[in-house]
């Protein structure tokens, strides 16, 4: 079974109603032996690290997460949990990813991002290939929100979108991938995207 | 797409394109014309007909007059949930931070507040602390009196004496995660947005500002992004009466070097 982690962190709605279009059989649940034995998990969120860190903490999510064998896809700030630690309110995160997550540095640009940019990914070959991006075009846009972003990480990124800095729009260890971007609010490209880590082995 | 910035060629943040419903008792008022639609008044199929031309998001604003027509409004936000895959935003006289739950459990991703704001500023604060700012957008109707801007509420319909750059940065402070800033001198009007007010407002706030009002041909998006430093342009008339497409519209921007989301053929699985 699917599971679509509810910790209770804003708008998991919208990943429903697109795995419902992928006619994916999933389940919300917060309860750590439903996760544990999920075939696959899916965490979403929006809102802010320090309250879905303590909502997974007080759930007795985090370890299982880290344990976690099977795919396992972290949006938009289920991506920056995966990391050690995050600037916003200086949160300590999963540590599944290394690294820190940052708050966009004051520019010229609007701070949160919002809307649609172009992620590049790596093209790869054979057992290198970014599967999640099967079949979607290199600069596809895709939607974002958010203020914090993840480093590039040679090793961890599979994807790199441009806003005031850099960063790491889809990254990559083993098992665990994340996506800042919301592929459920994406339009064909994000669908398509689900639907490739609905098919991950 | 490309673009020179800073003399520097970078790829940027697409400017956005939003075409504006109005809903009423569940069914599209205020005339959309498209021919081929069976049944124009639905805002599933009109919702899904943006979507496949390219819209970045939608706005749907629910001009329910009575109770009873309310009730309806959970019924199609689920609905075009279902069939579209692009942010929506929903307004329309919401007043408290339930009505906000139930619409984004329905699947609106962002809610518009507008007179409720005016009346209780602790509301976009208190939606804000409850949901995230991202999903707080902070709607506000102006006109210009005696030189100055005003705000108005409750559809245009009352004077509130509030400066509306002081408003919409107190807006910004409470939480707003965006502003959609209407023009009512110019609303309906198609002869373009009011670009001085929408320029002091791009500049007043770091959030992004949606430019309403008054859009009736391409070079008035153009200006509203160019001179107006728009983030987001909403329209309804040019889009409902079939005058251009959307694609049209950002191929037209596009050429004139406003940055875009072109679609790109994505390849859909083999079945």
């Amino acid at each position: 079974m699917i599971v679509v982690v509810d910790y209770k962190a804003g708008n998991l709605y919208n990943v429903a109603h697109a795995l419902r279009h992928l006619r994916a059989d999933f389940v919300f649940s917060a309860d750590p032996r439903t996760v544990a034995t999920a075939s696959r998990v899916i965490l979403p969120g929006v809102g802010s690290a320090r309250a879905a860190m303590d909502s997974l903490r007080e759930q007795g999510l985090t370890d299982v997460l880290r344990n976690l064998e099977v795919p396992f896809l972290g949006i938009c700030l289920g991506l920056q949990l995966l990391f050690e630690r995050s600037e916003e309110e200086d949160t300590p995160c999963l540590g599944v990813l290394k690294g820190v997550v940052r708050k966009f540095p004051k520019s010229e640009f609007k701070v949160p991002q919002i809307g649609w940019n172009n992620v590049c990914y790596k093209p790869g070959t054979d057992a290198r290939r970014p599967q999640l991006f099967d079949g979607i075009p290199d600069g596809s846009y895709f939607y974002f929100v958010h203020s914090y972003f993840a480093p590039l990480v040679p090793e961890l990124t599979v994807a790199s979108t441009e806003y005031v800095v850099s960063f790491s729009s889809a990254v990559r260890k083993e098992n665990f991938w994340g996506v800042q971007f919301h592929p459920e609010r994406s339009g064909e490209a994000g669908l398509r995207l689900l639907g490739n880590f609905l098919d991950l082995n | 797409m490309k673009v020179k910035y800073g003399g520097r060629s970078l790829l940027v943040l697409a400017r956005r394109i939003i075409p504006c419903l109005d809903v009423a008792g569940g069914r599209v008022v205020k005339g959309v014309h498209f021919l081929d639609l069976q049944d124009a008044g639905d805002p599933v199929l009109l919702a899904r007909r943006y979507y496949e031309e390219g819209a970045d998001e939608l706005v749907f604003l629910d001009i329910t007059a009575t109770v009873e027509e309310r009730k309806t409004v959970i019924d199609w936000v689920r609905r075009v949930a279902d069939s579209i895959f692009i942010p929506f935003t929903v307004g329309g006289g919401i007043t408290a931070l339930d009505q906000v739950q139930e619409l984004l459990r329905a699947g609106a991703d962002k809610v518009s507040i507008n007179s409720a704001a005016v009346r209780n500023p602790g509301f976009i604060d208190e939606a804000a602390r409850a949901f995230g700012s991202q999903c707080v957008v902070l709607a506000v109707d102006v006109k210009r009196v005696a030189a100055q801007w005003k705000v108005f509420v409750r559809g245009g319909r009352d004077k509130t004496g509030k400066d509306a750059l002081n408003w919409i940065r107190a807006g910004e402070d409470l939480g707003a995660g965006e502003i959609l800033l209407t023009s009512m001198d110019r609303d309906g009007t198609q002869v373009g947005y009011d670009l001085e007010l929408l320029e002091r407002v791009s500049q007043r706030v770091q959030i992004p500002v949606i430019a309403s009002g008054g859009a009736g041909d391409c070079r008035h998006l153009l200006e509203a992004f160019q001179q107006g430093k728009a983030d987001a342009v909403l329209a309804a008339s040019i889009f409902h009466y079939g005058r251009y497409t959307i694609s049209q519209v950002k191929k037209f921007l596009a050429e004139h070097g406003i940055p875009m989301r072109l679609e790109s053929p994505v390849v859909r699985p083999a079945v």
